[in-house]
């Protein structure tokens, strides 16, 4: 690790190009952070997403009209409005108004009130929300995918009904909604950039604070790129491979 | 093969009333195949989105009247009507901002993209590499990494010869909104070509047109009306998306609003009025074309 310490520092001597968050610590320490962030915001925000997603979906068989009246009010008021006016609206309507009728629990740290849900939270809430709405109509037309017979055929081998919906139409339905399911993830990953607005300290938030101490906005604007666009085409990569070898057969093109 | 011996789904089209999946299944498979070649999902907004949201306006205006508690305020409804010519057009800010900015990145991404897409079905191998990885590099980066690469990285000033022209930051989230509309679009430049039948290339290439004939006079022809309802999608998503400058202090409507409501000593309950204003406004400027995006789509679907 030692040596690309150094290599970065005499990068910066000889030619300028100043990698600051690789050779001092601090900054170092501050990009990683910033990087382990994003990660968690991206991998929370999708375990949630898909939480919601699955809930969502089966309110939406629920034989009670508000119940379901709630789920399309609530899938359409995610999806018709942008991502960046939710996380305003949660963050500073939401969050504030329940801070100041003294809603949200509070604890203390470094001699300091923390709301219990913070910029963090919020910003997992509400980019949570707004994919979970996609998936719930994803999840919603996997499941009606699969046929009654396919159903019944289960419950006639004895099958009783929880099994035969966990062993036969949730893999035949995952299998139809993975693709779907693999684009919106993908968008959410890119949409955690958003969380800046509300200053959680995700890689977009520190390469700024580092670029604001150091003044090298042109290194650390590539960094950024680079990092982005590589862990985009990870999670893309991953995805289709999944995806391919999950294909029903003879179904669709898929991709 | 003997008659006998024809297994349906494997020889021969299934015959069965029991299908392994329903046509739902078809329908979603379909609608990610379009987003995958798009980038985006289809903007669906309906008439009552706008009724709704209309009356979120209304509502919040009439709270806010509610609320004013001392006599020497103005009305929330003065406020706004005062602030409405500065939020919308006022010195070619605001509203009209947000339009022009999405004009301009439109207009410049659609040329690039064009160009990037048609690059990437040229026959030359290396043309075709450097054009996919351009694509691929602008479409899977978030756009408000690329908002602040450009924001940050262009001068703000250009010197040509002895004259030195500012460049005022509207115009560099002109070029930032830009180049993820490019990539986008050339996919679907690229994805149009590639869904026209490889019998027409053949076909024209047996009646000794050139390439560029070819692609000129047979097959963009035929793409041309495939591509106009994804190009006015992503229009549509264009201008919803320009408040993200506002972040960069571009005076465009969301910032302006921000600026009006801190004109008016940050008053708490001006902020739903103001800012379900400029909800209502947006989707005045987008319903259309939503809606006209489907109609085209309709229309355009049977051409081959």
């Amino acid at each position: 690790m030692q040596a690309i310490y150094d290599w970065a520092r005499e990068l910066y001597q000889e030619t300028g190009i100043n990698l600051v968050f690789i050779y001092e610590e601090y900054e170092r320490v501050r990009f990683i952070e910033g990087f382990q962030n994003t990660l968690w915001l991206g991998i929370i925000c999708i375990l949630l997403s898909v939480v919601i997603g699955v809930i969502g979906a089966w309110l939406q068989g629920s034989h009670l009209r508000p119940v379901r009246l709630l789920v399309a009010g609530y899938i359409q008021f995610f999806r018709n409005t942008p991502p960046l006016v939710q996380l305003l609206f949660f963050y500073f309507a939401l969050g504030k108004t329940l801070e100041n009728l003294g809603l949200m629990p509070m604890y203390e740290a470094d001699g300091w009130q923390h709301p219990l849900i913070g910029n963090f939270g919020w910003a997992v809430v509400s980019l949570s929300f707004f994919a979970g709405s996609f998936n719930v109509e994803i999840f919603r037309s996997g499941i009606e995918a699969v046929p009654t017979a396919t159903r019944e055929a289960a419950e006639a081998l004895g099958y009783t009904r929880l099994k035969a919906y966990i062993y036969i139409v949730l893999p035949l339905a995952f299998r139809v909604c993975l693709p779907a399911l693999n684009n919106n993830l993908v968008n959410l990953v890119k949409t955690t950039t958003l969380a800046y607005v509300i200053a959680v300290p995700e890689m977009m938030y520190t390469a700024n604070q580092i670029w604001s101490d150091n003044v090298n906005v042109p290194e650390m604007m590539a960094t950024l790129f680079i990092v982005y666009v590589s862990l985009v085409g990870v999670l893309v990569w991953m995805m289709h491979r999944w995806e391919r070898a999950l294909r029903v057969v003879g179904f669709g093109q898929g991709a | 093969m003997k008659p006998g011996y024809v297994i349906p789904g494997v020889d021969a089209a299934a015959a069965t009333d029991m299908p392994v999946l329903l046509p739902v299944a078809e329908r979603l498979s379909r609608e990610t195949g379009r987003q995958r070649r798009e980038g985006v999902w289809r903007l669906e907004l309906r008439a009552w989105h706008g009724f709704v949201l209309f009356a979120v306006f209304l509502l919040s205006l009439g709270v806010a009247e509610a609320q004013v508690e001392t006599p020497g305020d103005r009305s929330p409804l003065a406020t706004l009507v005062r602030w409405i010519p500065f939020l919308l057009w006022q010195n070619g800010n605001g509203f009209v901002l947000n339009l022009i900015i999405s004009f301009l990145a439109m207009a410049i991404g659609t040329v690039a993209g064009a160009a990037l897409g048609l690059g990437q079905i040229s026959i030359f191998k290396p043309v075709r590499m450097i054009c996919w990885s351009v694509t691929q590099l602008f479409r899977n980066s978030p756009w408000l990494v690329l908002l602040f690469c450009i924001m940050l990285l262009l001068p703000f000033e250009i010197e040509i010869g002895d004259t030195v022209y500012n460049i005022p930051d509207w115009m560099k989230a002109v070029i930032g909104f830009s180049l993820p509309i490019m990539a986008n679009l050339s996919e679907v430049v690229r994805g149009a070509v590639l869904s026209i039948p490889t019998g027409q290339w053949e076909s024209s290439e047996a009646l000794a047109f050139s390439r560029i004939q070819q692609l000129w006079m047979i097959v963009l022809p035929q793409c041309f009306k495939r591509m106009i309802p994804p190009w006015m999608n992503w229009y549509a998503i264009l201008t919803m998306a320009t408040p993200l400058c506002s972040i960069m202090g571009v005076e465009e409507s969301v910032h302006l609003a921000q600026q009006a409501m801190a004109a008016e000593d940050s008053r708490p309950e001006l902020l739903a009025p103001f800012y379900s204003f400029l909800m209502v406004m947006f989707f005045l400027y987008c319903y259309p074309i939503a809606r006209w995006t489907i109609r085209l789509e309709r229309k355009y679907v049977v051409n081959i």
